[in-house]
């Protein structure tokens, strides 16, 4: 066959391939709705950046003038919403057992009038760590609390005293710390997120579109008609097959870098090719992980099962939540052979802290790698696609 | 009267047919690799995997990079107290920022302490002086553990200033303590803030209803490409009752996801050492209608997928959506409203919440009281819409069948007639 015999071939299986994706709707919804409607969810989810008006209460034994002053400062608090004020501590424990509040902040006894004699009266605050995001967003702010009404109580017996409030501060707080969260000073969950977890969406549906556009042919019988026309070469007729999906695909990850970067403004300190770039070596690094897989385990059904419970650990092995540092050293082998690791690492180095393309060119490097995987696996795939009988 | 019409005859048969129908359902299931994978396999392995990824439970010894511009003896001393703490690890004291950023660029360290070169001289002459602390964001862990880290050492170092030399402060400033209200932080139930006892046993939960869905739908799937007219119910005298499918088909389910659970929600989590606070029974009586609602719930879906394949492709990346709406992660104060009505469709949202405050937070069933009741009130509804789906079917099919032997009469009427 001549290079020119092939790139028509690749055409006709392409048109093929459109014609059987626009009449099967499964398709449509795996292209298409399923990523949209996560992208919808996660985004409109988390339009706060993060969550707000957590529900706490306050137990306030002290009843003072200064300790309402406190809880109202407290409950200004973004995060913060003091739903409940109580007398004892184990009604509001209960509470929280109910799931009706995160935290509780405990004021003592005759707290203000021990605060203006020096004598350090002890504020406690309670999160659950059933909850970890809320419990960690809380703790924050309570600390918060209790470090200013130290700071409080200590500036006003100062300045009462004649000293000024640079000299009470350096009393109070010799060493301060002024912290920077770099590319997410506001600490968005939304920008912590969603930037890896709708590729990671994206990511699964491209393993299923591969394997079942693959698995259904040899389902229905058509796997040799789909050689045929792709002269009986593998690389032709995948090419054919798999190049509309390619472009479906890198369509719809566009948009969905247009919608985190553009209609969201997410930090994008390396400018927009590199992402682009990076993105579109996932969707063809996923098809390649998805032949792999069909090739693999050439029946549908199992090709799907693998397909799905690979695309959902990826969401937990690339590390975006809990670091892949903290894992087992065997995991952090593993991890590589995960599309979504590289291009998570090319995110954070790129999008989220602008470094060099030299840092992240070895995670490029990885992604367009994968793409050996179909030869590697290729000749499986042909001997299962001619000989293969399905059995329902 | 007849005999068939009689009571008592009708529920023996009924109750034989029940057992016919479950032991082919037991029998479909055994004989179905793609089934196997999810009722037996995917519950088998998920936990042991989730749990062997989370089971550190924390970041210990987060890397991070010294820029000591002040070259002190109050320098060296912060960053051997930061070095101390079991959450940093300093791997390097670098002379300029720009070495601390190239180290962050090639991911030595995740973190950059900044000592200005007035630190000392601060601290010395009563001024307070400010430590900068740079994070990379690439998670939030590595934030919280520098934070928290460089915060205690800040504040420990700052007591033990005040009480060992003080040129600037007169008497009456040290009365000023340097904390004058102390606090105290508690996290009640997972005391440690651990990652997998946040997250695994959430997953744990959703786990059963995610197999039981795809199971159910596979089985489904299956049923309709191999019966005649593509229905979920054979033609067979045994599958003429609705309730009879219902409960054999169940029965089967029930037996299988019985073992399950026992390996899922007592097994996996003494393994690894995963909270486990709730009464036993507390736990039992919440998963009944947990499991009954899942079971319903995957049969009315599947009344709904017509192919063995499908359920995969429709169902698997609503796992990453349900596990966010049931609010174990993102708080459900915080849901807009839209998602968290959608989330009651689900028997995962109130699974897991309930399940959650049990196990980990020692809660009893009149804690989780409205979680427990919308359980029971999704078993009621899904099981309506399961017979309903059952029902449709087996009439469906007996009307396809009339309508075949009556086109086939015809037909021969028509050759004969010629």
């Amino acid at each position: 066959m001549t290079f020119r015999q092939n790139i028509l071939a690749i055409g006709v299986v392409a048109k093929r391939e459109i014609y059987r994706l626009v009449n099967k709707p499964l398709y449509f919804i795996c292209m298409l709705v399923a990523p949209l409607v996560c992208f919808l969810f996660f985004i409109s989810l988390m339009h706060e950046g993060l969550p707000s008006q957590l529900p706490i209460a306050v137990v306030d034994l002290d009843n003072s003038t200064t300790s309402r002053n406190l809880v109202r400062q407290l409950d200004a608090f973004e995060t913060v919403h003091v739903t409940m004020r109580a007398r004892s501590f184990t009604e509001v424990r209960v509470e929280m057992q109910k799931g009706n509040i995160y935290g509780i902040f405990y004021i003592p006894e005759n707290f203000a009038k021990e605060a203006s004699t020096g004598k350090q009266p002890k504020i406690s605050y309670y999160t659950n760590g059933t909850y970890l995001i809320a419990a960690s967003l809380l703790y924050r702010d309570m600390k918060t609390m209790s470090v200013l009404a130290g700071a409080a109580v200590g500036l006003q017996t100062g300045l009462a005293q004649g000293y000024t409030e640079d000299q009470v501060m350096a009393q109070l707080q010799p060493i301060t710390i002024d912290q920077h969260a770099i590319g997410n000073p506001w600490l968005s969950y939304s920008i912590y997120l969603n930037n890896i977890m709708l590729p990671g969406v994206l990511q699964l549906m491209i393993f299923l579109a591969t394997v079942f556009s693959i698995g259904s042919e040899i389902k229905y019988g058509t796997a040799r008609e789909w050689l045929r026309m792709g002269n009986d070469s593998l690389t032709v007729s995948l090419l054919g097959k798999l190049l509309p999906q390619t472009f479906i695909f890198t369509t719809v990850s566009f948009m969905l870098l247009a919608v985190l970067y553009g209609f969201n403004a997410f930090p994008l300190n390396s400018g927009w090719w590199p992402m682009l770039l990076g993105m579109f070596l996932l969707v063809i690094a996923s098809q390649s992980v998805g032949v792999l897989m069909i090739g693999v385990l050439p029946t549908p059904r199992m090709g799907l099962s693998f397909a799905s419970l690979f695309g959902m650990i990826s969401f937990s092995i690339v590390g975006f939540s809990f670091p892949l540092a903290a894992m087992d050293p065997t995991l952090q082998g593993l991890a590589n052979l995960f599309p979504l690791r590289h291009y998570f690492l090319i995110y954070i180095d790129q999008a989220l802290n602008g470094r060099d393309f030299y840092y992240s060119w070895v995670q490029y490097a990885s992604l367009a790698a994968f793409l050996i995987l179909p030869l590697l696996i290729g000749r499986n795939l042909k001997k299962a696609l001619y000989y293969i009988e399905y059995i329902p | 009267m007849k005999r068939e019409y009689r009571l008592r005859y009708i529920i023996k048969e009924g109750f034989f047919d029940t057992f016919y129908i479950w032991r082919q359902e037991m029998k479909n299931i055994f004989s179905d690799k793609g089934v196997l994978i999810f009722f037996f396999l995917v519950p088998f392995v998920y936990p042991l995997l989730y749990s062997f990824i989370y089971n550190n439970e924390m970041m210990r010894n987060s890397k991070m990079v010294v820029v000591d511009q002040s070259d002190s003896f109050l320098s060296r001393e912060f960053i051997r107290k930061v070095d101390g703490t079991s959450d940093v690890q300093v791997v390097a004291v670098v002379g300029s920022m720009e070495e601390g950023k190239r180290m962050m660029d090639e991911k030595k360290a995740y973190g950059i302490l900044y000592f200005p070169t007035d630190f000392s001289k601060k601290l010395n002459t009563g001024q307070q002086a400010t430590v900068g602390l740079y994070t990379d964001m690439s998670a939030l862990l590595f934030y919280k553990a520098f934070l928290l880290a460089t915060t205690e050492v800040s504040l420990d170092m700052g007591k033990e200033l005040q009480s060992r030399f003080h040129p600037a402060s007169t008497e009456q400033l040290q009365q000023i303590t340097v904390n004058p209200i102390p606090y105290e932080s508690i996290s009640l139930f997972n005391s440690q803030t651990g990652f997998a006892s946040f997250l695994v046993p959430a997953i744990l939960v959703l786990v059963i209803q995610q197999t039981l869905l795809l199971g159910i739908g596979m089985l489904g799937g299956t049923a309709r490409e191999r019966n005649r007219f593509h229905s979920l119910v054979p033609m067979n005298k045994h599958f003429s009752g609705t309730l009879r499918v219902m409960f054999g088909r169940s029965l089967a389910y029930i037996l299988i996801y019985t073992l399950v659970c026992i390996w899922v929600f007592a097994i996996v989590p003494r393994l690894f050492s995963l909270p486990q606070v709730g009464q036993p029974w507390s736990v039992l009586l919440f998963l009944l209608p947990y499991l009954f609602a899942c079971i319903f719930f995957s049969i009315t879906i599947s009344g709904f997928l017509t192919t063995r394949e499908s359920p995969m492709i429709v169902l698997v990346f609503t796992s990453v959506i349900l596990l966010f709406i049931s609010g174990v992660s993102w708080p459900k104060e915080s849901i807009p409203v839209f998602w968290r009505a959608l989330g009651y469709f689900f028997p995962s949202t109130p699974g897991i919440q309930g399940f959650i405050r049990i196990n980990t937070s020692g809660a009893t069933l009149s804690e989780v009281a409205s979680e427990y009741r919308l359980l029971w009130i999704q078993t009621g509804i899904y099981f309506i819409t399961a017979a309903m789906v059952y029902r449709f079917q087996i009439i469906r099919s007996r009307k396809m069948l009339i309508r075949q032997y009556n086109y086939m009469k015809n037909k021969r009427r028509l050759s004969t007639s010629v």
